[in-house]
């Protein structure tokens, strides 16, 4: 489905992503590990367009995304759905409106079969009965499955997720992550999430790419990553605070530091 | 040489960011006649911009007039030309005032908004949203303010010039005793049409730059709760320092 190859990017001195290679298969689900900035973030973002790398390529069903104009993109957008860390609901439309928005903008679909339509995805992150609240008088994990029905609303070929989990209670996030795997399984969606919430991730992954430092250090499916004799791999699934991944950010010796100026 | 250096780039950041927002304004303007045509959404910007600042204009309108009533009065009658008031509050008011005064409280009222709601569609990634639903979040968001401003401005300040007028009225020929025919009839003879068109399109102007300097500020703020604030501080302030520079540049001009 989408194809990255020798993708780099660069933030002046920080490489976000170190020529990347990987491949998000057809209507399975990919999980992106990694930890707080090892660029998984700034990988979603190149991938669906939102910018552009600095040098490789992105293919998405043959066609290189870093090649295309801004109307083409746009062609290819609408096969994409996309679940925001924040939800990113627009904050002056209700509910119903907020789903109804891709619906409105991109097709002449009639008002009761678009309202058909929102019910029905409603219902599918059971949320029926929410049309006419503001997006402020709800709570975050019911913003995420709002925001997950906005995303589905035009029937994409792909979902991506940034962050589905963060910042929500156990229950929401058990709800969140069997949408994400039912969507998969009963619509054949394909799903790219991008998280560092290991547990759940095992649960709902098909296959799992590790970033560390904008390098991908592994990748492969769940049992592959699990049975990993790397000990980065180790250490991040098991997050042990002690391992070669460090935990500080410079290089300079602490006891140099604190000690001799 | 550090000095010169940095001097240097300081000039290369300024000249960077007034390119940046030449390309914005152009951009949001140039998408707004490709359709599809959001008319709805135009006139929600129109009811914000323009319906929303009646009140505060009416108020600031009548009081300017009211005051340069009081004034005027008392310096004319220095001269026995009191007979000249209202020529003097027509002029004024449509030539400077009018739209200064108008454009000023539009900035403080709709300008700070248009940046605080622009900086948090920002912080909460609608615009990103936006661009993943396949929609240009500068023709969606932005080209409606502008095009909103470049209408609204122009009523507003006609509204203000009429209410303004009635305000010297008020206070020259009902409460000081000056001659309602020579208040009326000595303006309709002095005011002519090169005075109106000036005023309006001066106003033209500044409902351009507000919603310009406003959207601009919104979209490059830091996406921060610090940096939308100080986004919006610096667009009320960059846009009436602009509003009244842009006007001395215009009457210099028009006169």
């Amino acid at each position: 489905m989408i194809k990255v190859e020798n993708l780099v990017k660069k933030y002046g001195s920080v490489t976000a992503s170190n020529h990347l290679n990987c491949h998000f298969e057809k209507g399975k689900v990919t999980v992106i590990l990694g930890g707080s900035g090892s660029g998984k973030s700034t990988l979603l973002r190149q991938v669906t367009g939102l910018e552009k790398p600095d040098s490789g390529s992105v293919y998405f069903d043959g066609k290189d995304l870093t090649t295309l104009n801004k109307k083409k993109l746009y062609e290819v957008r609408k096969k994409m759905g996309m679940l925001f860390q924040g939800s990113a609901l627009f904050n002056y439309l209700n509910i119903f409106e907020n789903i109804a928005f891709p619906l409105r903008e991109h097709t002449k679909i009639a008002d009761n079969i678009i309202k058909t339509i929102v019910t029905m995805k409603l219902e599918m992150v059971g949320l029926r009965g929410t049309e006419n609240l503001m997006p402020s008088q709800l709570s975050g994990g019911m913003m995420k499955r709002v925001g997950l029905a906005r995303a589905i609303v035009m029937d994409p070929e792909i979902i991506f997720y940034d962050e589905p989990t963060s910042g929500l209670d156990p229950i929401s996030t058990g709800v969140i992550g069997r949408l994400i795997m039912d969507l998969n399984r009963t619509l054949n969606i394909t799903s790219v999430v991008v998280s560092h919430d290991i547990e759940s991730c095992f649960k709902i992954a098909d296959n799992i790419i590790i970033l560390f430092f904008g390098e991908i250090i592994a990748q492969g499916t769940v049992e592959e990553i699990r049975n990993s004799k790397d000990l980065r791999v180790k250490q991040f699934i098991n997050g042990d605070p002690e391992g070669p991944i460090p935990f500080t950010r410079t290089d300079k010796n602490y006891l140099d530091e604190i000690l001799f100026d | 040489m550090n000095i010169a250096a940095s001097l240097g780039r300081f000039t290369l950041n300024r000249l960077q960011i007034l390119g940046r927002s030449g390309i914005f304004l152009f951009t949001s303007v140039f998408q707004a006649f490709l359709p599809p045509f959001r008319l709805f959404r135009l006139v929600k910007e129109i009811e914000f911009i323009g319906s929303k600042s009646f009140l505060i204009v009416f108020v600031t309108a009548l009081f300017t007039g009211m005051v340069i009533g009081i004034q005027g009065y008392y310096s004319l009658t220095q001269f026995g030309a009191e007979a000249a008031l209202g020529v003097m509050v027509a002029l004024s008011i449509i030539r400077e005032l009018g739209p200064v005064l108008c454009a000023l409280m539009v900035t403080g009222r709709a300008g700070s908004a248009i940046t605080a709601e622009i900086g948090i569609m920002k912080i909460t990634d609608q615009f990103p949203a936006l661009e993943m639903m396949a929609i240009d979040p500068l023709k969606y968001v932005i080209s409606p303010k502008v095009f909103a401003g470049v209408i609204s401005l122009p009523l507003l300040t006609a509204f203000f010039d009429l209410v303004g007028i009635a305000g010297g009225y008020l206070v020259g020929v009902k409460l000081l005793g000056v001659n309602q025919g020579a208040y009326l009839g000595r303006m309709m003879t002095a005011v002519t049409f090169t005075d109106i068109y000036g005023g309006i399109l001066k106003s033209l102007c500044f409902g351009l730059l507000i919603t310009w300097l406003a959207s601009f500020m919104g979209f490059t703020a830091e996406p921060t709760t610090e940096g939308v604030s100080r986004a919006t501080t610096n667009a009320v302030v960059l846009t009436s320092l602009s509003i009244l520079i842009v006007d001395y540049i215009l009457t210099s001009l028009l006169l």
